[in-house]
């Protein structure tokens, strides 16, 4: 079904079940944070894990997204499900500028060239009218869904990020098992082979890569609806760190890894708020210790464990 | 006064001195990454934390030890140079048989951690660190007053770049490296260490930016944050200039300061954006690189 293998089938089945009874059990707050960091993440192992890109400047799209709903939202009063829509749109559009520019280079020059227009990006955002500089956009309304379902209680706002995750993992899902991603895992595994194949490497890398980068938008958009604003932070380069390492230790390549990598971090976040710079530290260490001795990630290796693909 | 294209030239000047300032500063750290990624194939993306700790060296054995600018000038991209050898020896190392892409992340991981750990020990607003006596004032030079410490800043990080072009260019030592940069295994073949000669490489470049951070450190207050802000921009200063070449780093780091300097003179808004705009324009021209070959 939907291109899932039985043991993919059902790890999708216990997280369904997990995301719909979560939120009777934890907070429904903590939980919509987890969901839009899973599916930012699960964005962004779209490129690194079945395309072999590096992109280190993918705030730049979760954060645009950001902005743009929020804007939208609290600017023009559009309903939830248009200011998410251009959200997602406003990540494809600078996506398509940005992966157009990157895609020029490879290997470690791509993740750099990420880097570096994100940080312009970065820039942007500072100066530009819309953004409100250091202040960000507050306050933004959450609205009524279609102009008739009020988003201001939280479980209402949790079962619109809900489905809008679900959608988000299943069309990523999608394009990785469709004839598409096969030629995506062509171009991670050898890509003159893939060339010499006839396919252009190019074009198939650039649409990956607006792909994510409209999921990222997505997953920003909703960020701000549920919690009222769009900083800075989400465009800053901690931000594209963050989300790197999110991947990194739920399983760079694993369907389910990133969901995994989110739920981890932040929980621990939540756990060491008061820590102040020591997360970094923490960040950091984690970092060390996945490229060190833990490639594969915590999904990574229990599929590894159980010889199965998750 | 007069005036250069309707602006006052002292304030042409003093931006341009602040340009070449911030070149050097550019053309020293795109050098050292150059070097190391010639030999270790890794991207050190702690080059910025490293430049931040040779600042917080030099200010330790001021205030410490009472050790001056100068000694600290030398002292410190040693004392940062074994620091290198240990995170080789001990980490980086273990990573030559995998992707390029792990070396970028595990360097990532170190800047994080001994950033943190800088700004939970001094906070994130940072320490003067005073201008060496023999340094202060500032000299007329007809059109401009040039403070005494910016030149020698200039004057310092050229000689710098020169002698570690020659080293690489015009030495024994500097042919290994180059022939291991090319074929490793070949060189080591004919009886040469590499393993020690990829260590060594490391804590070079690793020193150069401690160098370069001493330098920073009476210019800048001394602060956590002071490596990370130059890092992205020092990235594209290698995106524009390629890594292949040498003389490459230095040219473009010297040139892409200059530029920015004479956009906060002419458009102040632009000043934080324009060396990536500058990355974006070689991208679509040469995208290789104004000195690379193809990658």
């Amino acid at each position: 079904m939907l291109g899932f293998s039985r043991p993919q089938a059902i790890a999708f089945a216990l997280m369904t079940i997990a995301v719909i009874a979560a939120p009777f059990i934890l907070y429904p707050v903590f939980l919509m944070k987890v969901l839009c960091f899973a599916l930012f993440a699960c964005a962004f192992n779209l490129l690194i894990g079945y395309v072999g890109l590096l992109s280190f400047g993918h705030a730049a799209y979760f954060g645009m997204g950001g902005y743009a709903a929020g804007y939208a939202a609290k600017a023009w009063g559009v309903s939830p499900e248009i200011a998410i829509l251009l959200g997602t749109l406003a990540g494809g559009l600078l996506g398509t500028a940005f992966g157009w520019l990157a895609i020029r280079r490879q290997g470690i020059y791509f993740a750099m060239i990420t880097l570096a227009l994100a940080q312009m990006n970065y820039f942007f955002c500072l100066q530009a009218p819309f953004t409100g500089g250091e202040d960000g956009i507050q306050q933004i309304p959450r609205g009524k869904l279609f102009g008739l379902i009020s988003l201001q209680s939280d479980m209402a706002m949790y079962v619109v990020v809900a489905i809008i995750f679900l959608a988000g993992f299943l069309i990523i899902h999608r394009t990785i098992h469709s004839p598409f991603g096969q030629v995506l895992k062509a171009i991670r595994e050898n890509e003159p082979r893939a060339t010499s194949l006839g396919y252009r490497t190019d074009s198939y890398k650039l649409v990956a890569f607006i792909i994510s980068c409209a999921l990222a938008g997505a997953a920003g958009g909703t960020k701000s609806l549920v919690f009222g604003i769009a900083t800075l932070t989400d465009v800053h380069y901690a931000m594209s760190g963050e989300i790197v390492l999110t991947t990194l230790l739920g399983g760079l390549g694993t369907v389910f890894g990133p969901v995994m990598g989110a739920l981890v971090l932040t929980s621990m976040e939540n756990y060491l708020a008061q820590a102040g710079a020591w997360v970094t530290v923490i960040q950091g260490c984690i970092f060390i210790l996945c490229v060190l001795a833990f490639r594969r990630g915590i999904i990574g290796e229990i599929a590894n464990k159980l010889k199965i693909s998750l | 006064m007069f005036m250069i294209l309707g602006y006052p030239a002292p304030l042409m000047f003093g931006q341009l001195l602040l340009g070449l300032i911030n070149g050097a500063f550019y053309a020293l750290l795109s050098l050292g990454l150059a070097v190391i990624f010639g030999m270790l194939n890794i991207v050190n993306f702690a080059h910025g934390a490293l430049f931040m700790l040779g600042a917080f060296v030099a200010w330790g054995l001021l205030e410490f030890f009472g050790i001056n600018y100068w000694v600290a000038l030398i002292l410190a991209p040693l004392i940062v140079g074994a620091f290198g050898i240990l995170l080789e020896k001990t980490l980086i190392a273990r990573l030559y048989k995998l992707d390029h892409l792990y070396g970028l992340l595990l360097t990532f991981g170190l800047a994080l951690v001994i950033e943190g750990l800088a700004r939970n020990q001094f906070g994130s607003s940072g320490m003067p660190y005073r201008i060496p006596a023999a340094l202060q004032g500032a000299t007329n030079v007809g059109f401009m007053f040039l403070p005494n410490y910016r030149a020698w800043v200039v004057v310092a990080s050229a000689v710098m770049c020169l002698i570690t072009w020659l080293i690489i260019e015009k030495t024994k030592i500097g042919a290994m490296l180059r022939a291991a940069t090319e074929n490793a295994p070949l060189v080591q073949a004919f009886g040469i260490n590499v393993p020690r000669m990829i260590t060594l490489t490391y804590a070079g470049g690793v020193a150069l930016a401690a160098f370069a951070g001493v330098l920073a450190a009476p210019i800048y207050s001394v602060n956590p944050n002071m490596g990370a802000n130059f890092i992205i921009v020092v990235f594209a200063v290698v995106v524009i200039g390629g890594m292949g070449s040498i003389l490459g780093s230095i040219i473009t780091g010297f040139g892409l300061g200059i530029i920015e300097g004479l956009t906060k003179v002419f458009y102040p808004q632009g000043s934080a954006t324009v060396i990536f705009v500058v990355m974006v324009i070689v991208l679509l021209v040469r995208p290789a690189g104004l000195f690379g070959k193809n990658a």
